[in-house]
């Protein structure tokens, strides 16, 4: 069987909660190998697609395929072992486990021993600042360092699909210089990336496709390329 | 015999059970930020557990072989007790997990009558006697008795806090329960099977109170489906004078109330036995409600 072009395909999702609807319908796509960026304003509903689509928020009508699967009702752990990974907002690390033990917990669907020691040296030699502190304790991390290892964790689970939440948030500017070129590294892995970025400008100049999100709907998506030009793209969130 | 080494002695006796079952409140505290009040009737179970073992082999002393036999009675109850924890998790609290505090806690105290019910009517509300497995006999002719009872509450204690240990910090599920117990959200995504890893807590935590209360049954000799109401409740008194959530903890708190009610019992008289556990755990809680070895509630932010 020849692999689904899409990677990634959410159709018509509905997510709500309690009685207020967050996502109103939501359709977008990520192809095997692409970057797809998708930014919106705060509260429009970003992260919430990301948690349906790792199975942790329910979704109350539509469709998530994966590899042409369809997902929508499985564990959040199948998802990941299915090969769908997300680093979250605020990157959510085992604060009193060491940075080593944080690295091993996002390998945990994985069984092949040998690979995940010699993964966890990769990993190493790919953020050299996690390597000197892999015995510290992940919450006396800096906020940098703590990102950093963040993406390093979601690497051990040796995902197909890596879905990054605002990597960028609350870094100075040159570390947010360095997230984007990790973006780059990881995806010339052979990595697919869905990023979720408040930090528009660079989310567009890394992605290939773009989805815009106002208050549970895509507003707007289309090659990255065209985003950047988009007068209305321009003036929300590019700063004029 | 030196009263003061005598009481001390016996202190750590009963101290070393209390920490087991202490262990049970802490883990799954830790988890799930609930306090199991079903857990002391788990305990309780586990005693009548062990009887029904003995009874059904016709174990009494001297049986040859009386330490092997007494192992078979510990497995047995701590295999039932698992199985009893996983049910109680299953039927009781799972459906609750996003239910306020209060439906849980008034669920709890529905699950302990229960248990308490069900063993009144399957074994008796009189107090049952536990046969001996072990002689009953003084080691040694120093300063204190020991008995070989006393022995073997503590090798089994100490060999299965030293294997908790190993469990929570050198395999992959002790790792899961870490994970779940500092960001259960974090632990989903990274596919840590937390409804597993929650259940697993549970039989462990109910397994080591079996094993108390198989302990808790021989040393004294008799059992009433009542126990498990006090001793309960004095090893909940142990977690939070250690800090609840936390393993050492638990059997640092466990051995220190056994310890100050065996003095308190030698000293000021046997009646006041049991107040001290609960001026302990009122003075904890006004002095320092995190516990000895507790970490700052802020941590957990
Ligand atoms: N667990 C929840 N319960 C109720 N409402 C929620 C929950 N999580 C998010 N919301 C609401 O859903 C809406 C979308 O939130 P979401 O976190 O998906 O936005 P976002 O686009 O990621 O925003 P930001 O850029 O600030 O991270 C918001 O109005 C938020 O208040
Ligand atoms: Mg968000």
């Amino acid at each position: 069987m020849a692999a689904a072009p899409d990677l990634l395909s959410v159709e018509d999702l509905h997510v709500r909660y309690g009685s207020v609807e967050v996502l109103k319908g939501i359709s977008l796509k990520v192809r095997r190998g692409e970057i797809v960026a998708l930014i919106g304003a705060n509260g429009a509903g970003k992260s919430t697609a990301l948690m349906a689509i790792s199975g942790i928020v329910p979704a109350s009508k539509g469709s998530i395929r994966f590899s042409g699967r369809e997902i929508r009702s499985l564990p959040s752990e199948q998802r990941v072992s299915l090969g769908i990974t997300q680093v979250p907002e605020g990157r959510r690390l085992f604060p009193r486990m060491t940075v080593k033990e944080n690295l091993l917990i996002g390998a945990t669907l994985r069984t092949d021993r040998s690979e995940i020691e010699k993964d966890l040296a990769w990993v190493l030699k790919l953020f050299p600042v996690l390597k000197k502190r892999s015995l510290q304790l992940a919450g006396t991390l800096s906020g940098g360092e703590q990102q950093m290892l963040a993406l390093a964790r979601g690497l051990m689970a040796k995902p197909t699909l890596l879905l990054l939440d605002e990597p960028s948030l609350g870094l100075a500017p040159k570390l947010i210089g360095e997230v984007f070129s990790l973006i780059r590294k990881i995806h010339e892995m052979g990595i697919t990336l869905l990023l979720v970025e408040q930090n528009a400008y660079q989310a567009l100049q890394v992605a290939q496709t773009a989805y815009v999100l106002e208050t549970g709907t895509i507003a707007l998506h289309g090659p990255a390329e065209r985003l950047r030009q988009d007068p209305s793209v321009k003036r929300a969130y590019l700063g004029g | 015999m030196n009263l003061f080494l005598q009481q001390l002695l016996n202190g750590l006796t009963i101290g070393a059970v209390y920490a087991l079952i202490a262990l049970g409140y802490t883990m799954v505290y830790g988890i799930l930020q609930m306090i199991n009040f079903a857990h002391g009737e788990v305990f309780m179970v586990g005693a009548y557990f062990g009887l029904s073992v003995i009874l059904a082999f016709g174990l009494a002393a001297p049986v040859p072989g009386g330490v092997a036999w007494l192992v078979g009675v510990i497995c047995a109850a701590a295999a039932g007790c698992a199985l009893l924890g996983l049910l109680i998790e299953r039927v009781a609290y799972r459906p609750l997990r996003k239910a306020p505090k209060l439906s849980v806690l008034i669920t709890a105290i529905g699950v302990s009558f229960f248990l308490q019910n069900a063993v009144m009517l399957c074994w008796g509300a009189q107090d049952r006697y536990v046969p001996e497995l072990l002689p009953v006999r003084q080691m040694g002719e120093g300063a204190v008795a020991v008995t070989p009872m006393q022995v073997v509450i503590f090798a089994v204690s100490l060999l299965l806090m030293i294997g908790l240990q190993w469990v929570v910090h050198g395999t992959k599920l002790g790792r899961g329960m870490r994970a779940v117990a500092q960001d259960p959200l974090a632990a989903r995504l990274m596919g840590i099977p937390v409804d597993r890893v929650i259940a697993v807590t549970f039989a462990i935590g109910s397994a080591l109170a079996g094993v108390g209360g198989v302990l808790f049954g021989v040393y004294y000799s008799t059992i009433n489906f009542h126990d498990g109401y006090l001793t309960g409740l004095k090893a909940f008194t142990a977690a939070v004078l250690g800090g609840i959530g936390n393993l050492p903890g638990a059997m640092l708190g466990g051995l220190l109330l056994g310890l100050l009610e065996a003095l308190g019992a030698g000293y000021i008289s046997a009646q006041w036995k049991n107040v001290v556990a609960f001026a302990v755990l009122i003075l904890v809680l006004l002095l320092r409600p995190r516990g000895l070895l507790g970490e700052r509630l802020a941590e957990r932010a």
